[in-house]
């Protein structure tokens, strides 16, 4: 039954840096798997720490989240904020035992075209091995009578 | 000076309207008590067993009516003093700290300045046995925190008691209570009691005055504050930032700095 | 007594194999990690000794924390309807006190008043009380100041009081005579000089209750309320873990696949209880909210139930963070009138 598993991915991407990188892994005709589901924010800044949350409860069995580098945001700071932000929880995360090694955080600029198809790829295949992440989505169901 | 009398000489001479502090109530336990007559203040006590932040109170409307306030505190309840006025929520003129030593002798604080100061001075660590369960979470695998806290967090009936106990969750509506649109599930289901906790730790993330009022509060008997705890002894390692250390804000998640250390972004 | 029996301590077992053998499921109070809760147990030894009281009532069993009222899926033209199992399990409660069984009546008045609650009269037909007297109290008790104590009988079908090597026995229903026959030879007939009320705790009466709904419309606006509420925080823990508490929010949950309907406390203590969405909020203060509760509870429910909406467990007091002493608070407002008369006459 493992075989036939493929780990649904949600990536949250900035539209400046990442988005647009992607997008030219896609004119590159870079090959990736397609597990991944991208949604584009303006910024990284803009993460709101409930949308990983959100998308564990949904049925995400990994998450990606991506922007530009340090320095090179489009908003200036928007991505130091965001770093702070993701430090803090992802420490409270791994506090509360949700598993942190289904989450990767990237810095993918626009010209990285081939290191989004590298991510991609590397993140599904540990999640195909990692398999679904039941634990989470059985706790959505969880206390009601 | 002892609690009761430096509240019968702040009374009877004006200095403050009314004075937070404890009284004996049901089975002994202490509970909060706003005193307002120099022949009340008899009536307060203040030892080992008063426990409340009663810094929540220095944001409650019908408290705040009663005009300057006085409040007897600890050390977290001095901090909480200093983080609601970095926060803007209450001002320096309308509060008085009464900062009780362990031989009950008071020392008035009525400037932040004196309240920074006297916090230097005052070692208040984490209590031990919330440390030790602390090192035992830390010591745990991933997968029994999470057993951990599934165990404990299923006990949780969302009655608020943790929130509302708490002197930095002030706002007149929570934004958990929104409902449109409803981002935090109310009822006390498995996802519903997740998500709160959650992001009742992250608004609380570089903000906790570490009183454990929420832990004491819960009527389940939910170690909550260890959450709050946590967070904050990780912000406090990651950036050098503490809640209630000034009443100049120097908040963590508004704030950065460009060379910010992690391990674990690619 | 006719119906005054006795069992031993070792019958219980018995007892116990007994009911799980007929189908049921045995809710107790048990000690989970120094907590006293009420859980499903298999045999006596999984009750909680020396259990006052549970924190929370035993209303859950009859009126759950969150309970599924509907579930519907979704398909492109068409919408399925998922009626839930009214999941009522057979169902014992065993060791409630008897103040958490006298606050059934009380939850069946809500319930029923008017259109008929399917999910609670589903688990209440399905639930049998087999009570235990109390031996002791604490100071947040006053279970005899609202017509209980700590041997009434009211709301269970056996009634036990514990008793050297084992229990007295009252059965006091039919559901009660059902559980008897399912191991009569469990309960011995009672010792003729069988004195229960000698072994129960005493419980002074504490105020008045009688005068004081008399008296509550009067108080209405008297500052004795705000000055009661200065230090209430504004949670729902009191009408949480109230035996007869019963205010309900509905939330709907759902996406573009389905979703559910969901029936969660809510309390009267919560700022935007009343909050309308004009905006405008007839409760705007703590003070307006407590005020709230002690008249729900003495006033309202006695004029529209016959009843009163208080069994005087001291469950509120107990929950409560900052120490809301009901039964203090109840003793102060009876004596308010006459205070405020003496006052006036000075």
């Amino acid at each position: 039954m493992t075989d036939t598993f493929e780990p649904k991915i949600t990536a949250f991407v900035c539209n400046w840096c990442t988005y647009a990188g992607a997008d030219l892994t896609g004119t590159s005709r870079i090959k990736y798997p397609s597990n991944v589901r991208v949604l584009r924010l303006p910024c990284t800044g803009r993460i709101d720490f409930m949308l990983l949350a959100k998308a564990f409860a949904r049925g995400a069995d990994g998450i990606i989240i991506s922007g530009c580098h340090p320095n090179d945001c489009h908003y200036t700071s928007g991505n130091y904020h965001a770093r702070r932000r993701w430090m803090v929880y992802r420490n409270l995360m791994d506090f509360m035992g949700i598993d942190t090694a289904r989450i990767t955080f990237s810095w993918v600029s626009a010209a990285e075209g081939a290191k989004w198809a590298e991510l991609v790829s590397e993140v599904t295949t540990k999640l195909r091995a990692m398999g679904p992440y039941t634990e989470y989505q059985e706790l959505a169901l969880a206390g009601v009578e | 000076m002892d609690v009761n009398e430096k509240a019968k000489q702040l009374l009877e001479a004006g200095t403050v309207q009314a004075v937070a502090g404890f009284q004996t109530g049901t089975r002994g336990v202490r509970r909060p008590v706003f005193i307002r007559r120099a022949e009340d203040t008899g009536r307060l006590v203040f030892d080992p067993g008063c426990r409340h932040n009663l810094a929540q109170y220095a944001t409650r409307t019908p408290v705040k009516r009663l005009g300057r306030l006085a409040l007897t505190l600890r050390p977290s309840g001095i901090r909480a003093l200093l983080q609601l006025m970095a926060e803007r929520q209450i001002q320096e003129p309308d509060v008085l700290a009464l900062a009780v030593d362990p031989d009950g002798q008071v020392t008035e604080l009525a400037t932040a300045e004196a309240m920074e100061a006297h916090l230097a001075l005052t070692a208040d660590p984490v209590p031990a046995d919330d440390q030790a369960l602390l090192d035992r979470l830390d010591r745990m695998t991933r997968a029994e925190r999470w057993g951990f806290w599934q165990n404990e967090l299923s006990r949780c009936i969302k009655c608020y008691a943790c929130r509302s106990s708490c002197p930095m969750c002030y706002c007149g509506q929570c934004t958990m209570d929104c409902n449109r649109p409803q981002w935090v599930p109310p009822p006390s289901h498995g996802l519903g009691n997740l998500e709160y906790h959650m992001v009742r730790a992250m608004h609380l993330a570089g903000r906790c005055v570490r009183c454990g009022d929420c832990g004491r509060a819960c009527p389940v008997g939910i170690p909550i504050h260890l959450l709050t705890f946590h967070t904050e002894a990780a912000v406090q390692a990651q950036f050098g930032q503490r809640a209630g250390a000034s009443a100049k804000l120097d908040y963590a998640l508004s704030t950065f700095r460009p060379d910010d250390q992690e391990t674990f972004i690619r | 007594m006719a119906n005054l029996y006795q069992l031993s301590s070792t019958s219980l077992d018995a007892l116990f194999a007994a009911l799980l053998d007929d189908g049921r499921r045995i809710l107790a109070p048990t000690d989970r990690d120094g907590h006293s809760e009420l859980n499903p147990v298999q045999t006596p030894a999984d009750v909680a000794r020396d259990c006052l009281q549970t924190t929370l009532s035993a209303k859950g069993a009859v009126f759950p924390k969150v309970e599924q009222l509907l579930g519907y899926s979704l398909a492109p033209g068409q919408v399925q309807l998922a009626d839930p199992e009214r999941r009522a399990e057979p169902t014992v409660l065993f060791g409630i006190r008897p103040c958490e069984a006298a606050g059934f009546q009380a939850l069946d008045a809500v319930f029923n008043w008017g259109t008929r609650d399917a999910f609670f009269n589903a688990r209440m037909a399905s639930l049998a009380v087999i009570g235990m007297s109390c031996t002791r109290s604490d100071e947040a008790c006053f279970c005899t100041s609202v017509g209980g104590g700590p041997g009434a009988t009211r709301g269970s079908d056996i009634l036990l009081t514990p008793t050297a090597g084992g229990y007295l026995a009252e059965v006091l229903s039919d559901r009660g005579r059902a559980i008897q026959a399912l191991a009569p030879e469990l309960f011995s007939p009672a010792p003729a000089d069988a004195d229960q009320a000698v072994l129960l705790a005493q419980v002074p009466v504490a105020f008045d209750q009688p005068a004081l709904t008399a008296q509550l419309p009067a108080l209405f606006d008297s500052p004795l309320w705000e000055e009661q509420a200065l230090r209430c925080v504004g949670c729902g823990a009191c009408a949480f873990v109230c035996p007869t508490c019963v205010c309900f929010d509905i939330q709907e949950e759902g996406d573009k696949q389905g979703g559910r309907r969901l029936r969660t406390w809510d309390a009267c203590g919560f700022s935007q209880f009343t909050l309308h969405a004009s905006g405008h909020n007839p409760r705007p203060t703590q003070a307006a909210r407590w005020r709230q509760r002690v008249y729900h509870k003495f006033s309202i429910y006695p004029d529209r139930y016959g009843q009163l909406g208080c069994v005087g467990c001291g469950k509120c007091t107990r929950a409560c963070p900052v120490d809301m002493n009901l039964r203090e608070h109840l003793l102060q407002a009876s004596q308010a009138q006459a205070q405020a008369q003496a006052q006036a006459q000075r």
